[in-house]
């Protein structure tokens, strides 16, 4: 018995240590920097996103391509050696935490997001001359289901839906009478229910009179597919998607 | 002493100085004793657990089914013949509960939809950590003798990969893990066994070292050596941290045991042709559709080509003219088994392409190494070094036998215990940071190991690792019924003259039949039923392109007339698929039956979508162009095609549109009226 509630005291006390860490970790975000043993020879006054953001991975895992910021001054010109931490909701990692830009004033990170499916927003900041400067940026993490919709888009939609082209894939869409809406169309494909996601899936565009340009896959994708398709086009529409469910009323 | 006697027997006296006192006392204890095991099982972790659960789902809509889901005490999921022992979801409640997928505070979070049930196969063949264990430090964090904390979520797709042996579409990462082990040639030192007890093979084909003279200079050597990189950004050879001497020893001693190869032509002195025309290089280079198999840096620094072939951006500072010449010509002279297709290149071209490509050279690549000839010492001091780092494991080496098991085996790495492990000062003590670090900095585990250095970068390292993970003693002692095999290729060799022929174009290399092959053009096991005589005849002498959107397209091969008809009547008798009736009767060609097919190609089923028929008003960039399909597929060939495209190309992106028998005729007909103009091929 004794043991046990000392083991628990022991529970306790570490536990309390690690919530004050973490709480004293959260104050610092937007105050000093931390001991990270970088020597910042300069400072910047605004943050700008280079590469690396609004990209989507897969939970628990590391972006495919690093996150990179540049530091400028007041004239919009790159400041190299200044000191850039990154920070984000617990469960993100990064690889540095802090680092000082480099010639060109650009400082780059490897984002690894966190085991939950969703959002993540980052926080890139660096000190400033007077106050610390801070930028946002967003990515998103899929979980199994959404990043098995994510391979069969690639498969068999995103050379119609997705208008972006590239030397490798070039892009159907502007071949197209009727244009296809981008699956990260929120206005448009919020309002639609997953039934009439899957349906439009399933049977075409005529089943919900659009256009027969979209061919019905219910022949050819699984009834799991479809549904992996349906998470995946939920999962990537901005602005994000509000699933219906029942409200609780709370005590 | 005296003192103490007195306050013992005092204490005596009060407690069982009467009968009556001594009872009560007696029973105290004894219900004090009782209440130990209850009280223990209430202070319990998963206790608390489970009460913070009733009080998370207190105050939901559906608390009244949630409750009735949960049962109280300790949850168990036993599989005997998985050795699953899983208490997991005791602590872990709201795993099946689909109404609390807004909860992310663990123990409690809905587990993410998954192929698989949790009761159907427990939590830690895929998760790791202790299953039967009931407390969080226990289960999660153990690290003592055999056993391993819980797996980061990172590798997760080594769990997939115990029981799936072949590709999943689900599991990109592990996919590109198991290639890795192939691609970079790690199975060639260290053994991998299936389950089966079959090896698996490299696919890398790393080049025989055995007439390596003819092909290039020692001082390439030395300079490759020192550093693969610099000569080649994508190269899979990794880097020995060789010293100058070594590397100079080595290269030495290739130099020296090199021998000319058979079919030689380089020996003879017979020089290359003179090249006319400057431009003609870069455009027979593309013609020739080099770039779908070699890759070569441009000047922004990007590699641009395909990674089958070796990259060529200072293929200048490695290769003899003569050696550059005789492969051009035909590369199986030099090595009988390259990917790389035989061209038939006239004499003209050849000496185009090789000025061409000897000018993709760098000036200051291995400018400032100058070698001395080698002592005999130095020579035998080369071939040490070879044995040694096992170069013979993966390069055919004159006087050096390729070394079996040269490294540890693998087969089982997945589950190798913390206890064998040394791990380095302040690492994780868990085996998938083992297994980075060994794959990262091998040569920080000790001045005596021999693995090289390999640059990969964290997602390589991560699928690298995660294959490597999967391999582990469950995924070869679980029953046979469990496991799903992977898909071998197969040694199919088509026969007689054509099968020579098929061979020397390496159409193997892009093309598969018989489920042998690449995947880069279609697969061509039924192209036999697909095509007509004389379109493919046209095809082989000059291939033109079907699918605008692609950048890798079929070169052409110069092909003799005769060596055109053999394949051509080899393709049309041997790849024909059973599931296309023979006796089709083609439909009426007649006008209205036509018009209704161009109906239904335009309106009900939107082909040109993806098509063209007619090149002014459809723009569909995706299928292949369809304007003189009527002089390419057969009428049998496109009706079974619309009735199921899956059913006869497995997996390919056009759906299945469940068309009916006289759609699918109608539509058959007006595509077999899209003619070739001047009416060749037409049947």
């Amino acid at each position: 018995m004794m043991t046990r509630s000392a083991a628990q005291i022991k529970i306790g006390v570490s536990a309390a240590v690690a919530l004050l860490s973490f709480a004293s970790l959260a104050g610092c975000r937007h105050s000093a920097p931390a001991n990270t043993g970088l020597k910042p020879t300069a400072q910047g006054t605004a943050l700008v996103e280079s590469s690396g953001g609004h990209q989507v991975g897969a939970t628990g895992t590391a972006l495919k391509d690093p996150l990179v910021v540049q530091v400028n001054d007041d004239q919009g010109n790159a400041v190299p050696g200044a000191l850039v931490e990154f920070h984000g909701p617990a469960g993100v990692g990064f690889d540095p935490t802090a680092v000082l830009s480099d010639s060109s004033g650009q400082a780059t990170t490897s984002v690894a997001l966190g085991t939950v499916s969703g959002r993540y927003q980052i926080n890139a900041v660096t000190p400033g001359k007077n106050k610390p400067v801070s930028l946002a940026i967003e990515e998103a993490a899929l979980d199994y289901q959404q990043r098995v919709g994510a391979i069969l888009v690639d498969k068999y939609c995103s050379r119609c839906h997705d208008p972006e082209s590239s030397p490798q894939r070039v892009s159907n869409y502007d071949n197209l009478e009727v244009k296809p809406h981008p699956f990260t169309d929120g206005n448009t494909l919020n309002k639609m229910s997953d039934a009439d996601l899957t349906s439009i899936i399933l049977h075409g565009g005529p089943a919900l009179n659009r256009s027969a340009l979209m061919p019905p896959y219910g022949n050819t994708l699984t009834a799991t597919d479809v549904k992996a398709l349906v998470a995946y086009t939920r999962a990537v529409s901005d602005p994000p998607y509000q699933p219906p469910g029942t409200i609780y009323a709370r005590k | 002493m005296r003192s103490i006697g007195r306050v013992v027997s005092s204490a005596w006296q009060a407690l069982f100085g009467d009968a009556v006192r001594a009872f009560g006392v007696v029973s105290l204890i004894l219900l004090m004793t009782l209440a130990i095991a209850p009280a223990k099982d209430h202070f319990s972790q998963w206790h608390s657990y489970q009460r913070k659960y009733l009080a998370l789902i207190r105050d939901r809509g559906d608390a009244v089914s949630l409750r009735r889901h949960l049962e109280p005490g300790i949850h168990q999921i036993w599989m005997p013949e998985l050795g699953v022992v899983d208490r997991c979801t005791t602590c872990h409640l709201g795993l099946k509960e689909a109404s609390l997928s807004d909860v992310t505070q663990q123990p409690f979070r809905k587990h993410p939809v998954i192929p698989h049930s949790v009761d159907g196969f427990g939590c830690v063949i895929c998760h790791g950590g202790q299953g039967p264990a009931t407390t969080v430090a226990e289960a999660h964090h153990s690290e003592r003798a055999g056993e391993e904390p819980i797996l980061p979520m990172r590798y997760i797709e080594s769990g997939c990969g115990q029981c799936h042996q072949n590709a999943l579409p689900g599991t990109p990462q592990l996919n590109l893990g198991r290639t890795m082990l192939t691609r970079y040639g790690c199975v060639h030192c260290h053994t991998i066994t299936r389950p089966d007890g079959s090896k698996i093979e490299a696919t890398d084909h790393p080049p025989s070292l055995a007439h390596i003279a003819d092909k290039t200079t020692r001082e390439w050597i030395f300079s490759w050596l020192k550093d693969p990189l610099a000569y080649a950004t994508s190269t899979t050879m990794p880097n020995f941290k060789l010293s100058d001497a070594d590397a100079s020893d080595i290269s030495a001693y290739l130099m020296s045991s090199s021998t000319p190869h058979a079919g030689d032509t380089i020996a003879s002195g017979t020089k290359p042709a003179a090249a006319a025309d400057p431009a003609a290089g870069p455009s027979l280079y593309g013609e020739s559709f080099c770039a779908s198999c070699h890759t070569v840096q441009n000047a922004a620094g990007n590699l641009v080509g395909g990674d089958l072939g070796p990259e060529l951006t200072r293929i200048g500072n490695k290769a003899r003219p003569e050696w550059l010449a005789e492969w051009l010509q035909n590369p199986r002279v030099y090595d009988a088994t390259t990917p790389m297709p035989h061209y038939r290149f006239t004499p003209q071209q050849t000496a185009t392409l090789v000025d061409f490509l000897l000018a993709k050279s760098d000036s200051d690549y291995g400018s400032g190494v100058h070698l001395d000839a080698a002592t005999p010492q130095q020579i035998a001091h080369g071939r040490k070094r070879i044995v040694e780092l096992g170069c013979a494991a993966c390069h055919e080496i004159n006087g050096v036998q390729k070394p079996e098991n040269f490294a540890p085996e693998l087969s089982t790495i997945g589950s190798k215990p913390l206890a064998q492990i040394v791990f380095l000062p302040g690492m994780e003590h868990s085996l998938s940071s083992y297994i980075v670090a060994k794959i990262g900095q091998p040569r920080a585990f000790g001045a005596s190991v021999k693995m090289p250095q390999f640059t990969l970068t964290a997602s390589q390292t991560d699928a690298l690792t995660t294959a490597l993970l999967a391999l582990t003693a469950r995924s070869r002692s679980m029953p046979d019924d469990l496991r799903v095999p992977e898909v071998l290729e197969t040694n199919y060799q088509p026969a007689g003259h054509a099968g020579k022929l098929i061979t020397e174009l390496a159409c193997f290399s892009c093309h598969s039949f018989n489920g042998r092959g690449g995947d880069m053009a279609p697969d061509l096991t039924w192209e036999g039923s697909s095509v007509q005589r004389q379109w493919l005849t046209s095809f082989l002498h000059n291939p033109n392109t079907l699918r605008p959107s692609l950048i890798r397209r079929m070169p052409r091969f110069n092909l003799s007339d005769s060596d055109t008809t053999e394949l051509t009547d080899y393709i049309l008798t041997v790849y024909q698929s059973p599931a296309i009736d023979s006796d089709f009767v083609a439909p009426t060609t007649a006008p209205e039956a036509v018009e209704h097919g161009r109906q239904l190609f335009y309106s009900k089923y939107a082909c040109q979508a993806c098509h063209i028929v007619d090149t002014k008003t459809d723009k569909g960039y995706i299928g292949p162009t369809l304007t003189q399909v009527g002089s390419r597929l057969t009428p049998a060939w496109i009706y079974a095609w619309l009735k199921n495209p899956q059913a006869l190309r497995p997996g390919v992106a056009e759906p299945n549109q469940n068309m009916s028998d006289e759609d699918a005729r109608a539509l058959t007909a007006f595509l077999m009226s899209q003619k070739a103009p001047g009416g060749r091929g037409a049947k």
